[in-house]
């Protein structure tokens, strides 16, 4: 069975620095992914690079089977040869940001109508109904004709995720999602994307949530500057860690709760 | 009640020349400032420098210099151009082309640095979220900057386009009988400059307030969204 996503030796580097040392990820259909690691491992970049926010230096990257062409460049970045193909190819690949970028300018709904309007080519009639009908998946219906500013972080990622969806892409990819949100807001986006994820949606998530990487995700990897430092089910790589540095970066985050229960005992 | 000695007409077609002069001139820097904006962010320095030599220049030469120039090089120029694609006949250009085409180049220089300044202020992630759900360039630059650009250049462009409005009397020394011209004309008939410049003085400002009543619905319009509660 081809896989929904395959990235095969991913480099990226930003001057002198190797942000990316080739980084391999395959997401089977109905996978979700976790991808961990500390700030500057290269999490987000590797996100950014598979759907050609940046350009990488060298790698592959398949979406369905479909190999993106690319072309060395004079300055060592790999360029797109086709336009179209990039076009085709993002457009299956739903992309979340940590800071929602929902454009200021349009209501929510137009704000989901835009990409399948004028990149799917569909009807207004046919992409106001998707729209409706993705903004109901994320608890937004009575949202549509509200402009971005008037909405919570929480509900403009909601309303992201929905823009996103409306695409009906291959696999969504989330870029730390959460990470600009109050605390209280935190998790009625998770929510959403735990439903996504018992629906089957192939999933790639850049995170700080251990609990929800544990919980929800079907495999974890751990970035460690720009290499995979240890992957496997969230299981294994949670309770039995076989790397130090990731039982290392794994114990920060535990020391806070046990901290807190310390505190109120 | 100021006697016009029957002028008013004139002073009315005149007023009316005007703000067709003022729309057209504006019509013609937005354009242009449209199309400069973008090559001085260019990636590619020939564009860079194209659009930063029209800048510098223009903003470096009197307005009146460069209406007197168009007006008297335009028509050379077109001329020429037509007679190396072998068009014989002569092409004649009006004095209300002229004097729009040059208002459009002096205050083009100015609108390119309004929406540079617009561009810029878009920010980056704006940009990105269209390019991620598979938007191409000239989709993302229609749909997502420029409409978020007309926002922020607003109040410049219409402060911008005041300021043309009341250059376009500089026209009238080509002939074009604008208001500033027309109150000539009737001071040369009836000896009483006063009156007729003080009634084009009224007219301008009267033209004036109508256009800022204008730009500020204009604004609220773009600014829709923006504000919260506001719908």
């Amino acid at each position: 069975m081809t896989a929904a996503l395959e990235v095969e030796g991913l480099h990226k580097r930003f001057g002198e620095l190797e942000v990316l040392k080739g980084v391999d990820l395959t997401a089977a259909s109905g996978d979700v992914i976790a991808v961990i690691g500390g700030s500057g491992s290269g999490k987000s970049t590797l996100l950014r690079c598979i759907n050609l926010l940046e350009l990488p230096n060298a790698g592959a990257i398949r979406v369905d089977g479909e190999e993106l062409r690319l072309t060395p460049q004079r300055d060592g970045s790999l360029y797109p040869e086709d336009r179209h193909q990039i076009t085709r190819l993002r457009a299956q690949l739903g992309f979340v940001f940590q800071n929602f970028n929902l454009w200021p300018h349009m209501p929510i709904i137009r704000n989901i109508t835009e990409g399948p309007i004028y990149v799917l080519g569909l009807s207004k009639e046919k992409a106001t109904a998707r729209a409706e009908d993705v903004l109901a998946k994320v608890g937004l219906a009575d949202k549509r004709d509200a402009w971005p500013n008037q909405l919570s972080g929480g509900q403009q990622q909601r309303a992201a995720i929905a823009r996103a969806l409306a695409m009906e892409p291959r696999v969504m990819l989330f870029d730390e999602p959460t990470s600009a949100l109050d605390p209280e807001l935190v998790g009625e986006v998770l929510g959403v994307m735990r439903n996504l994820a018992e629906e089957g949606r192939t999933m790639v998530i850049v995170t700080h949530e251990m609990r929800f990487a544990r919980d929800v995700c079907s495999e974890v990897v751990f970035l460690d500057s720009g290499q995979v430092e240890e992957r496997g089910a969230p299981g294994q790589v949670f309770t039995n860690p076989s790397s130090a540095r990731l039982r290392q970066f794994l114990s920060s985050y535990l020391e806070v709760p046990a901290a807190r229960d310390a505190a109120e005992a | 009640m100021i006697d016009l000695h029957g002028f008013g007409n004139q002073l009315l077609s005149g007023t009316l020349v005007t703000l067709e002069l003022g729309l057209v001139g504006m019509g013609a820097a937005v354009l242009l400032g449209l199309i400069f904006a973008p090559m001085k962010m260019a990636p590619l320095w020939p564009l860079r420098w194209i659009a930063t030599t029209y800048t510098t220049t223009i903003r470096g030469i009197p307005e009146l210099l460069v209406i007197l120039l168009v007006y008297f090089g335009a028509s050379r120029f077109v001329n020429g151009m037509a007679d190396l694609v072998g068009y014989d006949g002569r092409i004649e250009i009006s004095p209300f082309m002229s004097g729009a085409i040059a208002l459009g180049f002096a205050y083009g220089a100015y609108a390119t640095e309004i929406f540079r300044g617009a561009l810029r202020a878009i920010p980056k992630g704006q940009i990105e979220a269209a390019q991620a759900i598979g938007m191409g360039r000239w989709i993302t630059f229609r749909r997502i900057v420029l409409p978020q650009t007309w926002r922020i250049a607003l109040p410049a462009l219409g402060n911008l386009f005041l300021t043309l409005l009341k250059d376009t009397a500089l026209v009238s020394v080509i002939g074009v009988e604008d208001l500033t011209r027309e109150a000539a004309i009737a001071t040369g008939y009836t000896k009483e400059p006063f009156t007729f410049y003080f009634a084009a003085a009224v007219m301008y400002l009267l033209l004036t307030v109508f256009c800022v009543i204008a730009i500020h619905y204009l604004e609220k319009i773009a600014g829709r969204g923006y504000a919260r509660g506001d719908t």
